[in-house]
């Protein structure tokens, strides 16, 4: 119990150690270095706690539920191969805390460095630790990004943007394959438990899906190891901060994919396909990557080839796939992630002490920065893989199982030569970086002048240097027993213990060792001078670079083609769009219901009624009338469209649906006057535009005629099959029988509207005060064009005498109107629950109130006597139909359930009491402020011309005076 | 009466459809009022015409749900109503606006190049 907690604990430390070091200020370096540090150092005690158990060769398993209701769990697990791991992430996380504590400058800032530094330790942890491979590809995508994160952490560089971008599109784009491989092979096994997924091997080789998963499989931990084709985002990656590339380029990011490769090889792997696939790629990423290290000036593109160079080493291994292989990798993994950490600090220090990682200016630093410079040669002798250096053992156990083991096939044979070839470009590259930073003479042009660092700044390398010479000298007694136990973890429990020693007697590996050691310093020596005066890359291949072809995909996709096709199906202009849609739901329409509709055999028939049929005769000359005037003649237009309304509000009272004839009414009303005062913000249009008149207009026009009554056309003849055929049983006859009974109204429009739907209505009334504050905002900086401003000052001239006349009668009916509308509304307020009216009419009601007002007299006498705070209204609406929907949580029933009763007021009599009520009196409100916010808002632009003429006249009366 | 009314939702949608495609915003505005006038009436006919019988019931005993009109289109119909006041309130705003910021009232926001 106490170690599942523990293992929650360990994955939890590091993000807790994100959002502590998220708090602190921008400049306190200390601070978040303690406070990181220290979590992780808590880290490496329960890990010291853990080994107790681990070593019986237990695997801790801590499970939470995460979604029960899709089996989604958490699932953390550990066993012996992921506590070394585990180990090393934390362990070397510490040293690079230390380590970047000195290297950052002051003015770097200092949360988010540590804050993305500890969550990336985190989300690597989780890769370790996840028993569950689902949640093992979020982790992994967590680490893509928070790569991404840290590697552009000096943003402000163009490089750094770009090596952050490139890494997240490679990386982002293997773990998309990693997620199908994953679903796929969760899908075979039948769990995306880790455990059962691990022992379900012999399924999965079998089945015909396995070499799709595997490429699948293999393109997630490709990318992310940077495994050649993709490799090319790991120099690029180099624009990091040097602590972000020690921590992310030897223990953690890119050892994520052989982690997965070496955890998954006895399901995905024995088969000749992982052979070829996985140790070819991993051998030609070896000696690709050693030979273009070799010719790099840049200090850290040489460390980044060279990483690449041995992740390939370690790639090959895991694609071997024999027992010894896989010991061999997971020690490699160990030995490299020591001695490239310590490489990279160093060339940090480098970097920092003297202003430039370039090859060709550094020379003979040894003189004035011995320390550094000695353990710089230890760490890059281990990397040569000089004996008694840790780099060197596992690199002859990886020499021996190229050469010892055996399937017969080409690139077996071909095994020992490659990785001699590649040990002899990786002494050279070594070499040559000893020899042209530390030796020779001393620099002179250097952009600093260099001298050793604080102390603390190399305290981490000494460190790792003197874990490469322990490891060296006694990996038998250091590093042999855990690295048993994680072999056993991968491979299996009844796996043989075997002893680690650093002499093996003169044997074939040895001896390729000695020649790749020979013959990489014949190869510095014959070529050295040439190298450093050549191009940046080995000869020929310095030409293909990945990274080119890369950007030139990248642009070809996210820029050439997009914008080709865009010229090609897209356009900005909005009635070619408008045409689109429309065609297309014409073309939908018809090929769904083409043959399909058909009038029902009995079909219903009301009699007709020829005052109906007389009424919208006048309906369709007012439609069509609008239609043809509304370009030329907008004033007529608006009034034949009002016609037309009123036919519809007819229609909707000849046909049983009085609550929908009053709302229509009175929205009529609203909308026309709407129109009305937005009439005066548009152009003149007196004389007919020449080019109307035109060919290319008149085919437009016939064109879009015809789209127009094809459509009309087409939805008259639904709406006769839908209108004639029998209705049949539906949840409207629900309504009707339980309005009364549950929500206690006789108007069941009304009911349904505030109780029983009352959720949509609680959505709709939120949009119309979200367009009621937008309209509002849109005019807040409205500027009328000069041609309305200088029509508006006209009409200013013409209202103070006489409009004024001409007004005074109405004005004055209309502000006796005033308490009557109010009335009206109440009423329609009060009744709505039994009897057409409610909320929405009596709102508009109140409003067209209100309105009237504004048209009887000018905006500033109104404004004097009447003050009206239309978004206050709106709040409190909105407010009071909310509460009314939380009162149901009081007495514990969902969001807006209603409580109905009727109680008996003197003199009124019985009138209806729902709380339903209450949530209408919240829309009569909103429906008040949104429609009174929106005309004032149209109807004070005249105001605010009007001061911006007198501000622009006072302001010429000023020039003048002066 | 079907027949009637089925035509009125045609030539009410054939001319909010005809001037929704126009390229000045006023007649776009007057197209989608009368568009919404034909959509409305044709969402409040699937539930059949019936006369003299609105949704409006007697307090408490067994109902016939055949003998009232079908309340639900009515309900979705009245919210249809306000919203489609509130989006050419939207709409007419936003054309004065665009109006006031590029001196044109395309719809495009510039004249068509010739």
């Amino acid at each position: 119990m106490i170690e599942e907690n523990l293992l929650l604990i360990l994955v939890g430390l590091p993000f807790a150690a994100a959002l502590a070091a998220s708090t602190v200020p921008t400049t306190a370096h200390s601070a978040a270095a303690w406070v990181s540090g220290g979590l992780l150092a808590m880290g490496l005690a329960i890990l010291a706690v853990l080994h107790a158990p681990i070593a019986e060769g237990e695997v801790l398993r801590s499970t939470l539920a995460w979604v029960p209701s899709l089996g989604l769990t958490l699932t953390f697990r550990m066993d012996g191969f992921v506590w070394l791991f585990a180990s090393l992430v934390f362990g070397i996380g510490i040293l690079v805390l230390i380590y970047a504590r000195y290297y950052l400058s002051k003015s770097d800032p200092v949360p988010r460095f540590y804050a993305f530094l500890m969550a990336f330790t985190g989300a690597m942890l989780g890769v370790l630790l996840s028993g569950n491979i689902l949640m093992l590809v979020v982790f992994w995508e967590l680490t893509s990004i928070l790569s991404f994160l840290l590697i552009g952490y000096w943003h402000q560089g163009q490089a750094a943007r770009d090596g952050a971008r490139m890494a997240l599109i490679v990386t982002g784009l293997g773990g998309l394959g990693l997620l199908l491989g994953m679903v796929l092979l969760g899908q075979i096994v039948g769990s995306y438990d880790l455990d059962r997924v691990l022992a379900s091997g012999d399924v999965v080789r079998a089945h015909p899906l396995y070499p799709l998963v595997l490429a699948l499989f293999l393109l997630g931990c490709f990318t992310k190891s940077a495994q050649m084709p993709f490799h090319f985002w790991l120099p690029g990656a180099m624009a990091a901060p040097t602590p972000v590339s020690a921590f992310l380029h030897s223990a953690t990011m890119v050892k994520a994919g052989v982690f997965l490769l070496v955890r998954f090889s006895p399901v995905l792997g024995q088969t000749e396909l992982w052979f070829f696939a996985v140790t070819g790629t991993g051998m030609l990423t070896l000696v690709l990557g050693s030979v273009i290290a070799l010719f790099r000036h840049d200090l850290k593109g040489l460390l980044a080839y060279s990483t690449i160079s041995h992740l390939g080493l370690i790639t090959a291994l895991a694609g071997i796939g024999s027992n010894g292989a896989i010991l061999a990798a997971i020690f490699h993994i160990v030995n490299h992630a020591v001695f490239k950490a310590s490489l990279f600090m160093a060339a940090g220090i480098l970097d920092h002490e003297t202003g430039t990682r370039d090859m060709r200016r550094l020379s003979g630093l040894i003189r004035f920065m011995p320390v550094t410079g000695s353990l710089a040669i230890v760490a890059s002798a281990a990397m040569a893989g000089v004996p008694l250096l840790n780099g060197f053992i596992s690199k002859e156990m990886f020499f021996a199982e190229a050469a010892d083991w055996h399937n017969g096939t080409w690139l077996d044979n071909a095994l020992p030569y490659l990785a001699t070839l590649a040990g002899v470009f990786a002494v050279a590259y070594s070499l040559r970086f000893i020899a042209t930073v530390f030796f020779g003479p001393p620099a002179t042009d250097l952009p600093k002048s260099p001298h050793e660092p604080p102390a603390w700044m190399r305290r981490p390398v000494e460190l790792l240097v003197l874990v490469c010479l322990l490891v060296g000298i006694a990996p038998g007694l250091t590093l042999g027993p855990v690295l048993n136990l994680a072999a056993q973890a991968v491979l299996g429990p009844d796996l043989p213990y075997k002893a680690i020693h650093v002499w093996h007697g003169f044997n074939l590996p040895l001896g390729m060792s000695l020649i790749a050691l020979g013959a990489g310093v014949a190869l510095y020596a014959l070529a050295g001078g040439r190298v450093s005066q050549g191009p940046e890359g080995p000869p020929l291949l310095h030409r293909l670079r990945a990274q080119r072809v890369f950007e030139r995909l990248l642009l070809l996709f996210t820029w050439k083609l997009p914008r080709q096709l865009h010229r090609f199906i897209g356009t900005e202009r909005l009635q070619p769009q408008l045409r689109l849609i429309l065609l297309l739901a014409l073309a939908a329409g018809l090929a769904t219901l083409w043959g399909g509709l058909r009038v029902s055999p009995s079909p219903l028939e009301t009699p007709l009624n020829p005052a109906f049929a007389a009424m919208w005769l006048v309906g369709a000359v007012c439609a069509i009338g609008a239609a043809t005037l509304a370009k030329y003649h907008r004033f007529a237009s608006v009034v034949l469209l009002g016609g037309a309304g009123a036919v519809t509000c007819l229609t909707f009272a000849w046909l049983s649906a009085p609550d929908l004839a009053v709302t229509q009414l009175l929205v009529e009303i609203v909308t026309t006057v709407l129109l009305l005062l937005g009439l005066r913000w548009m152009p003149k249009r007196r004389e007919e535009i020449a080019e109307d008149k035109l060919r290319p207009a008149r085919i437009r026009r016939l064109r879009d005629f015809i789209i127009a009554v094809v459509a009309g056309a087409g939805l008259a003849a639904i709406s006769y099959v839908v209108m004639t055929s029998p209705l049949i049983p539906n949840v409207g006859d629900w309504f009707l029988r339980n309005a009364y009974a549950e929500g206690g109204g006789t108007n069941v429009v009304n009911v349904i509207l505030v109780d029983f739907r009352a959720f949509d209505t609680f959505g709709e009334i939120t949009v119309l005060a979200i367009v009621g504050v937008t309209v509002f905002a849109l005019l807040r900086r409205f500027r009328p064009s000069a041609e309305s401003v200088a029509l508006a000052e006209a009409a200013a001239r013409l209202e103070d005498t006489s409009l004024a006349h001409a007004l005074r009668v109405p004005a004055v009916i209309m502000r006796w109107m005033f308490p009557v509308m109010m009335v009206l509304a109440a009423y329609l307020f009060f009744r709505g629950h039994d009897l057409p009216g409610g909320g929405f009419s009596a709102g508009v009601t109140m409003s067209i109130a209100f309105l009237l007002q504004y048209l009887a007299h000018d905006v500033r006498w109104i404004e004097d006597r009447l003050t009206i705070l239309p978004i206050r209204w709106m709040g409190i609406g909105l407010v009071i139909a909310g509460l009314t929907g939380m009162g149901a949580f009081v007495f514990g029933y969902p969001f807006l359930t209603a409580h109905a009763q009727y109680i008996t007021l003197p003199l009124i009599g019985k009138v209806p009491a729902a709380t339903a009520l209450l949530f209408d009196a919240g829309v009569f409100a909103l429906v008040v402020g949104a429609t009174v916010l929106m005309l004032i808002a149209i109807a004070h632009q005249s105001l605010r011309v009007a001061r911006l003429r007198d501000r622009d006249s006072g302001g010429q009366a000023e020039t003048e005076g002066a | 009466m079907e027949g009637v009314l089925s035509g009125a939702i045609g030539v009410l949608a054939a001319s909010g459809i005809w001037l929704v495609l126009r390229p000045r915003t006023f007649q776009v505005i007057v197209g989608l009022c009368l568009l919404s006038y034909a959509v409305n009436l044709f969402i409040f006919a699937t539930g059949r015409l019936v006369l003299g019988a609105p949704p409006i019931m007697p307090r408490g005993g067994f109902i016939d749900p055949t003998a009232y009109a079908d309340p639900l289109p009515q309900a979705l119909v009245l919210t249809a109503i306000v919203i489609s006041f509130a989006t050419t309130a939207l709409f007419l705003v936003v054309l004065i606006a665009s109006r006031g910021l590029t001196g044109t009232d395309h719809v495009d926001a510039q004249e068509r190049e010739p």
